[in-house]
């Protein structure tokens, strides 16, 4: 250490001291609390996968009770959805980078940008309490009745989503008044990374959506304590209404978890291929589709609840409109890689990975689309395995792979890429073995959601267990090797990766200001044509 | 006589995917999913060789170190895979739709049968009158029209076997219909999530002739348990009443307090007074469960009052005497 060349000061050691971490304004700061705080978060849904997957390997009492099976799924559900994908990107690599990659110094508004943050720890200590005050276990979607009735901690459960909610709101807003006024001379709207055209789009749906889950908890805790009939039939109200607001929100959600990941990925092929996006316009735009269809198709998740036919197709016909620019992405992403050169590091293979996932995750959404096929595998371990590889295979994988992509620039160390690779690999292939078996549990008619099962379902469950020890696994690695980085890990370049978006032209780790000059812009993010070949 | 009949397995029989198709509207559900399916591998291949080759081509080495050529547009490639996956999608929409329609407008000469969900058991009324628990009798060749409804939460009615499913939804009524191709015994399950029993809320359908159907009808209800001794008939009601859903006879709990050993023990109540379980106590559990609640479960058993007549509930009673 000591001959070392002496430490520059950096937003991770100047200023120093824990008081300037719980105060501080820097969105760098704010977006590794946020990264440790859903890092927990998904360290904790991910241990209650495993303890749900392992009562699985026989039919029958393993280690649980109905009960605890039933209020650890929720728990797995709520925490994934509410304390982890729903803030992962756009909170904590967001937070991070996008700043950055405008040239800005900051996001417009950091002291709200804190408060979100401290809005997150409240509603996460709400979810915490109802896990130890009996945990609810009405499943993440909390459906009345059911969730009027139950003796277990609805409230609690709900109001910390309902509080969640409001930072999530919160960082929109912010993130839209940043996009639109704090861009670097010459970043002109289509000079702007994809990224940050993503988290553009997500920006958006937080902020017209998350009220409307907002409303609906709040009418339901109203329900529960109060007595006054909205949901509940026994007071005189409407369960289906309830599935309706529910998804009025959650759909949309869906895609504010893989909208982001969408931006990610961008970034990823362009800078690992060293190419120009294919389609720059098409790409951004069609964020933009995604974020406005999204509001439409809610219903899809209501084909068997009662809803009325004509409802029915047209929710449907619009489910398969939303599927359009999705794909027409991917086919972007494919066409970046001709004639590019091809660096297969960690987070390139997590993008390769997120393609292929998503792709299935694709497909078998559209055959879910499909109304006859729905009424099959609705509420079925297809549906299940279908939004695990959306949900898990896209925006996990994406989470991942933007993760190994700025940690130098984070943290100013490099990780092991050999380790990097080996758990990449197992990911993937723990992931299809947990999920892809789901598919087949599915389409012979196993229910989700069942704390027992038919013995003859046993082989396939089983082996979906086998393969979340593999998943498992994988997921410890990558925890040991960039935890380990921290420590011995080699000192990161400014641009280790030779990418041109503008948080690669600082030091990593960068100063708290960002820059020292303020960038000027004079190309597109992906434009390695206009660079010299080196 | 013989218990509830156990329904036929559904892994390995049938495809690949999914069980057998016994119901008139099964095939064109499979039929979809095959085309979409084979849709999407052959799409999936496709761009697997197109990525692999990509990757094998253009990977970095020192001779391809920079990027040859920049291709940013090209609009006949982006008009073609909007439009054609566009068009894909409309077809499949369409099929799905019709298809739909035909799973979901009941022919009109289908005979009804309500089926009321309630935790955590199916119930279904015939026109005649009959009643039964658990098992759902109908004739084969038949269209048949469930008119459902639930009385506490969501549940939600799927036989996987007839590719049909429908929620109960309380205060409401929603409706399926299905005509089976053949005899046999089908699983029934709960696809909405309702709790603490959802998993063990199944069923089965069990699809006879028309004259058996016809034959049980007249005979099941009241006139069918003479002549059987009452352990036994309480044997069979248990689960064809669907009491095997919360108790089980070998002395595990589940929903409900296990059977075993019961009879003539001494129980404390949730109230904290204790009582002996004798007939007169077994017979109130049964007719108005909340009057007596066990301590250490929740009041959630459904009241049989109308549900079980006299003989049966003495049959029910013989059978808990018997298991020791
Ligand atoms: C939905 C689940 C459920 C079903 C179905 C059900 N029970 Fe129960 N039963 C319970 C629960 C829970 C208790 C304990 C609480 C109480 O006493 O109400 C119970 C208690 C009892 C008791 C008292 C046992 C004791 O140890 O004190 C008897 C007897 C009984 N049930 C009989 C029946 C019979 C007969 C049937 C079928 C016709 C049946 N139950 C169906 C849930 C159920
Ligand atoms: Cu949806
Ligand atoms: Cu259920």
């Amino acid at each position: 250490m000591s001959e070392s060349a002496p430490v520059k000061d950096n937003y991770l050691n100047s200023p120093k001291g824990i008081w300037s971490w719980i105060y501080t304004l820097d969105h760098k700061r704010i977006g590794i609390m946020y990264l440790a705080a859903i890092s927990v978060a998904f360290i904790l849904g991910g241990i209650f996968a495993l303890l749900l997957r392992l009562e699985h390997l026989n039919p029958g009492p393993l280690l649980f009770t109905a009960k605890q099976y039933n209020q650890l799924f929720t728990l797995h559900g709520a925490i994934m959805v509410f304390l982890f994908i729903v803030p992962s990107i756009p909170a904590s690599l967001g937070n991070f980078i996008l700043p950055m990659q405008l040239g800005a110094k900051d996001v417009a508004f950091p002291r709200l940008n804190l408060t979100s943050y401290y809005i997150y720890l409240i509603g996460a200590i709400f979810c915490i309490y109802s896990m130890i005050a009996g945990a609810a276990d009405t499943g993440w979607t909390f459906y009345t009745p059911y969730s009027s009735t139950t003796d277990t901690s609805v409230i609690s459960m709900t109001l910390g989503a309902f509080i969640l909610g409001f930072s999530s709101i919160l960082t929109g807003i912010n993130f839209l008044v940043t996009i639109h006024k704090m861009r670097a001379p010459g970043m002109s709207w289509f000079k702007m990374p994809l990224f940050i055209w993503a988290l553009y789009a997500t920006a958006i749906i937080q902020v017209l959506a998350t009220p409307v889950l907002a409303i609906t908890l709040l009418l339901l805790v109203l329900e529960r304590t109060m007595n006054i009939g909205i949901f509940n039939p026994a007071l005189g109200g409407d369960p289906v209404l309830f599935e309706h607001f529910f998804w009025f929100y959650s759909h949309p959600a869906v895609y504010i978890m893989i909208l982001p990941a969408m931006g990610v990925i961008s970034e990823l092929i362009t800078a690992f291929c060293k190419r120009d996006i294919f389609g720059y316009k098409l790409v951004a735009y069609s964020s933009i589709a995604i974020a406005i269809i999204a509001f439409l198709v809610w219903g899809h998740h209501l084909f068997v609840s009662g809803q009325s036919d004509a409802a029915n197709s047209i929710f449907s016909l619009l489910t398969f409109l939303v599927g359009i620019p999705s794909g027409i992405k991917v086919f972007n992403w494919i066409a970046t890689m001709y004639k590019g050169t091809i660096d297969f590091k960690t987070p390139f293979l997590y993008a390769l990975s997120f393609l292929a996932l998503f792709c299935i995750g694709g497909f078998t959404g559209i055959m879910l689309g499909a109304l006859s096929f729905d009424v099959f595998a609705h509420d079925t371990y297809f549906v299940v395995a279908h939004f695990h590889y959306v949900m898990m295979g896209g925006v996990v994988m994406a989470f991942l792979g933007g993760l190994h992509y700025w940690w130098p620039k984070m943290f100013g160390k490099m990780y092991s890429e050999f380790w990097g690779r080996i758990a990449c690999a197992l990911i993937f292939i723990g992931f299809n073995m947990v999920f892809f078996t789901q598919f087949i549990l599915g389409s012979k008619g196993m229910p989700r959601r069942y704390f027992n099962y038919l013995d003859q379902y046993q082989p396939l469950h089983a082996f979906s267990t086998y393969g979340s020890w593999v998943l498992g696994l994988g997921l410890l690695l990558v925890l040991i090797y960039l935890i380990d980085s921290l420590v011995d890990g080699k000192p990161a370049p400014a641009n280790p990766w030779g990418a041109l978006t503008l948080e690669w032209q600082t030091d990593s780790p960068p100063i708290t200001e960002n820059f020292t000059h303020t960038p000027e812009v004079h190309h597109g993010p992906y434009a390695f044509d206009k660079v010299k070949p080196s | 006589m013989t218990n509830t009949p156990k329904a036929e397995i559904l892994i390995s029989k049938g495809g690949f995917w999914f069980p057998e198709a016994i119901s008139t509207q099964a095939h064109q559900v499979d039929q979809i999913f095959h085309f979409i399916l084979w849709a999407s591998i052959i799409l999936f291949l496709i761009l697997t060789v197109v990525v692999g080759y990509f990757l094998y081509k253009y990977k970095r080495t020192p001779e391809n170190t920079y990027a040859k050529k920049h291709v940013t547009h090209n609009n006949v490639l982006e008009i073609t895979w909007t439009v054609i996956p566009l068009v894909l999608v409309l077809f499949i929409f369409y099929w799905g739709y019709s298809g739909y329609l035909k799973m979901t407008i009941p022919p009109a000469n289908a005979s009804e049968i309500r089926v009321t969900g309630r935790k955590w058991m199916w119930q279904f009324d015939y026109p005649n009158g009959n009643k039964s628990i658990g098992e759902l009798v109908v004739p084969v060749h038949t269209p048949i029209r469930l008119v459902m409804s639930s009385e506490d939460v969501l549940h939600s009615f799927f036989v996987p076997n007839f590719r049909v499913k429908r929620d109960l939804v309380p205060n409401r009524y929603t409706r399926i219909w299905f005509e089976a191709k053949r005899t046999g015994n089908f699983q029934i399950f709960c696809a909405e999530f309702c709790g603490d029993g959802h998993s063990d809320m199944m069923g089965v359908v069990r699809v006879v002739t028309a004259s058996e159907y016809q034959k049980w009808l007249k005979e099941s209800g009241a006139a069918a348990s003479e002549g059987v001794p009452l352990d036994q008939l309480g044997e069979k009601l248990y689960t064809s009443k669907g009491c095997n859903a919360c108790h089980s006879t070998d002395g595990s709990a589940k929903v409900g307090p296990s059977w075993k050993g019961i009879y003539g023990a001494t129980h404390t109540l949730a109230s904290g007074q204790t009582v002996k379980v004798d007939d007169n106590y077994i017979r109130e559990s049964m007719v108005d469960p909340k009057a007596k609640v066990t301590a250490g479960f929740q009041p959630v058993m459904p009241p049989f009052a109308g549900l079980l007549n006299d003989r049966e509930i003495a049959g029910l009673i013989e059978y808990i005497k018997k298991l020791k």
